[in-house]
């Protein structure tokens, strides 16, 4: 077993880290004031080459695995937990295309997905659905070579932000899960609208909006994958997603230790820095280990899948602990930072507000518990 | 156009130790990344590429952890990597750097010109440049904010105290750069991997060719006898009077200790 990443990942991490000090965190208060998605941040991101880190140099990748894109998530969320999530959001979008979909699908849209020259969202979630994602009641209906989709999707990261949509409707309401098909819908197609933008306690930097499906017409060629095909498209969609949901818990705990820690080290208090007192060097401890557990937890995942073997219990339990080892360590962070840490003025009250998300979006702790125990209990049945 | 740039590995913090016997800063442990300024020089190199094409070689003299630092200089774009390595190039003092850069340099040949950073952020001296140029017996200009060549010539602006000089200079020559010239690229995925399947040419003593009274520690005619932290003192005054007066006041003082208003 060697713990060491590659020479190639450790100088790919490195450049993420040094971009992300110069590009990234220095805007990140800016946007979360804001309110909105720094383009010109995606920009640099494209030059660099972000977006095509897990995928084929045929599409204008580099191939360079799922590691290298946690590593990536990680890296810039410990910058901005905004910009990460675009980019988590948008490979949420690209995965399934490049997993399901056909030549001349992948022809068409990968080469903008990888190169970030179109940005990618991808939407499951309704206002009556969350958890419950076989429950959503937006539709697809066959005419001729065409079908008619209806509904309204919500908390869709990228909304109006993004030119390449995954959306996934009911095209057999008789049936759950097994009911639902995913198509590609492009901004702008008559009937496709963006509804109302959410207004957020964090990840500012990052676009959540409403999309409305109204008598929306999507030729037979852009249904992703086979009919009834949908909920098992998204599932696996969100196992890369999940996964990079920890690594930007990893990211963001580890910017909320190194605050507290550089904090802590020259905040004086009786005499002498709070770095001296064992109740601050416990709290540090406890942010130091959920880290290195967590990221051990978020590139086994990751390897799997580069493995080619399946890695949704390990993605479901790598996001679970991530999301709370972040919230854990901004909760503890502001304590160490005291009064400062409940103001605007420095930067940990934002990464608490930011970290919330990811205890929520892309299944929630408790479903993924649900997952996770359930996966368990059936192994010792 | 061949281009060859000069890169030092230097600690990725300023906050370094010094080792109070040898004086020399401690290392081990210290993350190392390329000096900010030849970076510089690289981008430089690489815009010049792009134009007239030709190819970029990098090259370093350092122990073997140098490598890591060649390695990103060709994952962001340079063509071959040289690294001087022996340990009888210890200890070596700008002087016998340089002439140990001069030595490498001469088995590139034909070099059209040699960019290095204005000056290394560790130790602060700005003297392998020029020392190179004159083991080389080539012209030179040193910081240089702005550079331009047209096949035979070269122009360059230099950065002065009171404003900038134009220079202009044939080739061969060496140029050193600042930060103002440019902004370096990333290394970009592709050429990580890139980077990962080319050599790294090690030449050692040698190889060089190298007068070993001129190498390492023995050809270092100067020496380091101590090294230390400026003492940081505080001192302060209360200027008391109408607003007036003491804005007043406030001014000679500022003008008194040449902070320029």
């Amino acid at each position: 077993m060697d713990f060491r990443l590659s020479e190639d990942l450790q100088l790919w991490r490195e450049t993420v880290h040094e971009f992300t000090d110069n590009e990234v965190a220095p805007y990140d208060e800016a946007m979360d004031r804001a309110n909105d998605l720094p383009w010109d941040i995606i920009h640099k991101m494209s030059d660099a080459g972000m977006f095509g880190i897990p995928y084929p140099e045929e599409y204008g990748g580099s191939d360079m695995g799922s590691l290298a894109g946690a590593i990536t998530i990680e890296e810039l969320a410990r910058g901005s937990a905004s910009i990460a999530l675009t980019l988590d959001a948008h490979w949420l979008a690209t995965d399934p295309i490049h997993l399901f979909g056909t030549d001349e699908q992948k022809k068409k849209y990968l080469p903008d997905l990888v190169s970030g020259k179109k940005i990618g969202a991808f939407a499951l979630t309704e206002p009556g659905a969350g958890s419950d994602a076989a429950g959503i009641i937006s539709t697809a209906v066959r005419d001729g070579d065409h079908w008619i989709l209806n509904g309204t999707k919500a908390w869709i990261t990228n909304g109006g932000a993004a030119e390449v949509y995954v959306i996934a409707v009911k095209t057999d309401k008789t049936k759950g899960a097994r009911g639902i098909s995913t198509f590609i819908v492009e901004k702008g197609t008559p009937g496709f609208s963006i509804g109302k933008k959410e207004d957020k306690m964090g990840c500012r930097g990052s676009v959540t909006t409403e999309l409305i499906l109204d008598n929306c017409r999507i030729p037979e060629s852009n249904l992703l994958g086979k009919e009834g095909e949908g909920f098992k498209i998204a599932m696996v969609a969100l196992d890369f997603g999940r996964t990079c949901i920890g690594a930007m818990g990893v990211g963001t705990a580890r910017s909320a230790m190194e605050k507290a820690a550089a904090y802590a080290n020259q905040r004086h208090a009786f005499g002498a820095p709070i770095a001296r007192l064992q109740a601050i060097q416990f709290k540090i401890a406890d942010m130091a280990m959920g880290i290195e557990a967590a990221r051990f937890m978020v590139y086994h995942a990751a390897w799997k899948r580069d493995q080619g073997q399946r890695y949704s219990h390990e993605a479901a339990m790598a996001k679970v602990f991530g999301s709370e080892v972040a919230m854990k360590a901004c909760r503890e962070g502001i304590q160490i930072f005291g009064g400062n840490g409940y103001s605007r003025d420095y930067p940990l009250e934002r990464y608490l507000r930011d970290a919330k998300l990811l205890e929520i979006g892309e299944g929630a702790s408790e479903v993924l518990r649900m997952v996770v125990g359930m996966n368990m209990l059936k192994e010792f049945a | 156009m061949h281009i060859v740039v000069c890169i030092k590995q230097v600690p990725k913090t300023l906050d370094v130790r010094v080792d109070p016997v040898t004086h020399n800063l401690i290392r081990e442990g210290i993350e190392s990344t390329i000096n900010m300024f030849d970076e510089n020089a690289l981008e430089e190199a690489f815009l010049l590429r792009e134009k007239f094409g030709g190819k970029v070689s990098v090259i370093s003299m350092g122990p073997p952890q140098v490598r890591e630092a060649l390695r990103k200089a060709l994952a962001m774009g340079a063509d071959e990597a040289y690294l001087l390595c022996d340990p009888s190039l210890g200890g070596a003092d700008v002087l016998a750097t340089a002439y140990t850069l001069a030595q490498g340099i001469k088995k590139l040949q034909p070099v059209d010109l040699i960019l290095c950073g204005r000056h290394a952020v560790d130790a602060d001296t700005g003297q392998v440049g020029p020392e190179l140029a004159e083991q080389l017996g080539w012209q030179q200009v040193t910081m240089v904010k702005r550079l331009e060549c047209d096949g035979s010539k070269i122009t360059a602006w230099r950065e002065c105290e009171e404003g900038t000089a134009v220079w202009e200079l044939p080739f061969p020559a060496v140029v050193t750069v600042g930060k103002e010239i440019n902004k370096p690229r990333y290394p970009t995925p592709i050429g990580i991997i890139r980077s990962g399947k080319k050599q790294i040419t090690t030449w050692c003593a040698d190889d060089l060719d190298a007068d070993e009274d001129k190498i390492g520690l023995a050809g270092s005619p100067t020496r380091v006898i101590r090294m230390f932290s400026p003492e940081r003192t505080s001192h302060v005054e209360m200027l008391t009077g109408e607003n007036e007066e003491v804005a007043r006041q406030l001014v000679a003082k500022l003008r008194e200790h040449k902070i320029q208003l």
